[in-house]
């Protein structure tokens, strides 16, 4: 429980000058549902993307199991890894069916050789099946990604995070733009898929975070101003003064 | 509804093999100067297909095509030459000169290794173009652009190395093909059928490729190569091996072009031709295999009728069809068909329902 799975260093991400990570000291435990908070442009979604080496740290370590250095591996060795990234916007493939979506996604052999023979196994189906029961889209898993609703594409990119079996699971605001039913639904997901692995969110939605996190982490101008349960941060002044003053006095007056 | 689904499968393979067969049997209603057009065709269909794997799949746009199929070309017509020349020296390299055959042309005596030549060495080239420029992220229009530079650099080198190619002039006056006459009419008809032949072997190995789930994931990289990327996959290997095999086909089809044309020079590999394969896939319709095989016999079928009429007006006919297409027809004539069958389909639905609303 209390081994961290995955450890940034003193990361600094700099765009030609300004850093939108700065000095950070980071660190993911398994087996919670972990949230990131923090105002617009304090480097959440930054912080994702160096994770995932969508963007490269400057400098610092990041360190997976506390052994395997990742800021040096590109974007589908991380993946290999056991670190998977939902985005904020849907980014599913529109002119493929929800099944193969789900089939290009699954973690199998990816390199060109073993795709060049890759046949279905029974398994292989049973876990796609499973997939889109967990998730509902079996009803609709002939049609076209592109045809489906906002909330059933949010679904089906976890789906497809999911389908890659990480250890670490990284989503960026998942809940966006979801209706009260289908966030209850994302919920309760999150908990389930959090009782195997790390699973880190960034969200903005207060209500949401209270009701699923173990651990919040509140992030303001690149570094990490304080990190405790919702009940610490609602109670500490800092974060108060920098970010929560509006937001979540509004809710807990609520 | 799974009815029907195996229903379009099944027929679309009834409708494929009755083309192939209608083909093979094109010797016995078409005269010989018909049948020699249309084999001619047919192995620019053959690089349509593998211009369709590269484009129209996984969304790479070459431009530079015409040069993979020219050095397909040249390397059957060197030992064309060869044999022509009954182990002499060619004539154009008397004329310039030389009195040995040049290195180079040495290995081209042996029909096989010039075959192979013909395949591996598009594909070389191919295959160190799209390593460099895909591993390191270079995609898009900026890939198009090179894929040009790579043929005004060949052609250029082909047409200024006069004792060695040719120049402008080419490679032509062939007399045997592993003995047997190239113009006589019985050689000329087995040419077509192995065109034939190998045009069926290239679709069906293609549609296997594509229909499995490497299909999907080439799909998954033109629509979103950086998300393949999170998914785990390395999109460069892809497109790398895609670009590489659709070389080796264009070199293939360069191979089966010369010995039923009997000529290849600098200007029938060049921009303007590399341009024109890819108008084939587009009008045809890209990312359908069918489509681009399609494409390429009505174009050139089209060409062959207005210049022996109007020669000079061609090349303006085919620039305003490019831009009609583009225009009019993104998805090509496969679209149409795709459209006139979804307004079946609907029609369809729409008379059911009536009947379900009349019964209720
Ligand atoms: N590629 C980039 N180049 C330059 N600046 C960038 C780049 N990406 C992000 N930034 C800047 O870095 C800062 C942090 O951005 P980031 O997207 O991580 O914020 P965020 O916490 O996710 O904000 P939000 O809540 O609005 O999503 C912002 O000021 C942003 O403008
Ligand atoms: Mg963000």
């Amino acid at each position: 429980m209390s081994q961290a799975v995955l450890k940034l260093k003193k990361v600094i991400v700099d765009f030609s000058g300004f850093k939108a990570i700065n000095q950070l000291d980071f660190t993911v435990k398994p087996n919670c549902v972990h949230f990131v908070i923090g105002p617009n442009g304090a480097g959440k979604t930054t912080l994702l993307d160096v994770i995932c080496a969508k963007t490269k740290a400057t400098t610092g370590e990041i360190k997976l199991h506390s052994t395997k250095e990742l800021s040096k591996l590109s974007e589908d060795q991380i993946v290999h890894q056991g670190i998977s990234r939902k985005f904020q916007a849907p980014s599913i493939f529109q002119n493929l069916s929800v099944i193969d979506n789900l089939e290009i996604a699954m973690k199998q052999k990816k390199n060109l050789f073993s795709m060049m023979k890759a046949k279905w196994t029974k398994e292989q189906k049973k876990k796609i099946n499973e997939m889109l029961e967990l998730v509902g889209l079996k009803e609709v898993k002939g049609q076209l990604a592109g045809s489906l609703a906002h909330g059933q594409k949010q679904w089906l990119e976890i789906a497809m995070v999911l389908m890659q079996e990480p250890d670490i699971v990284l989503l960026d605001e998942p809940i966006a733009g979801m209706s009260k039913k289908e966030r209850d639904k994302t919920g309760e997901l999150i908990t389930k898929i959090a009782r195997d692995r790390a699973v880190l969110i960034v969200e903005h939605d207060m209500d949401f975070v209270k009701e699923y996190a173990d651990i919040v982490s509140v992030m303001h101008e690149g570094q990490l101003l304080f990190e405790g349960s919702m009940e610490e941060v609602q109670n500490d002044p800092t974060v108060r003064e920098v970010y929560l003053g509006r937001k979540v006095e509004e809710n807990v007056v609520n | 509804m799974q009815n029907t689904i195996y229903q379009k499968i099944w027929s679309q393979r009834v409708i494929l093999n009755l083309i192939f067969l209608l083909l093979l049997a094109a010797p016995l209603f078409l005269s010989d100067f018909r049948l020699n057009l249309l084999g001619k065709f047919l192995a620019f269909a053959i690089l349509a297909i593998g211009l369709d794997l590269l484009w129209g799949y996984t969304g790479v746009l070459s431009l530079g095509h015409g040069i993979f199929f020219g050095l397909g070309a040249y390397c059957m017509a060197m030992y064309l030459k060869l044999e022509a020349t009954g182990g002499g020296l060619p004539d154009f390299m008397a004329w310039s000169g030389m009195s040995e055959l040049p290195l180079i042309w040495i290995p081209f005596q042996y029909p096989i290794v010039a075959i192979i030549l013909g395949i591996l060495l598009p594909a070389i080239i191919a295959f160190m173009l799209g390593y460099l420029t895909f591993r390191n992220r270079i995609s898009g229009v900026y890939f198009t652009i090179l894929s040009q530079a790579l043929v005004l650099v060949v052609v250029t080198l082909f047409v200024g190395s006069q004792n060695l190619t040719g120049g402008s002039s080419g490679l032509t006056n062939f007399n045997t093909f592993f003995g047997f006459s190239v113009n006589s009419a019985t050689t000329q008809t087995a040419f077509y059928i192995i065109t034939v032949i190998v045009l069926g072997l290239v679709f069906f190995l293609s549609r296997k490729l594509v229909k499995g789930r490497f299909g999907k994931i080439l799909v998954g990289i033109r629509d979103g190569e950086n998300r393949m990327r999170f998914l785990g996959y390395s999109p460069s290997a892809y497109k790398t091996f895609i670009y590489t095999l659709s070389a080796a086909i264009a070199g293939l089809a360069g191979m089966l072009f010369v010995l039923q044309v009997g000529i290849i020079s600098p200007t029938m590999i060049g921009i303007i031709p590399s341009i024109e394969m890819v108008l084939w896939v587009a009008l045809g319709g890209r990312g359908t295999l069918i489509g681009p095989v399609i494409g390429a016999v009505l174009v050139n079928a089209a060409k062959t009728g207005f210049s022996e009429s109007y020669p000079d007006i061609w090349t303006y006919f085919l620039g305003l069809l490019f831009v009609l297409v583009v225009v009019f027809l993104p998805k090509g004539i496969t679209g149409l068909f795709e459209k006139w069958n979804d307004r079946r389909k609907k029609q369809d639905v729409s008379s059911s329902v009536e009947v379900e609303k009349s019964y209720s």
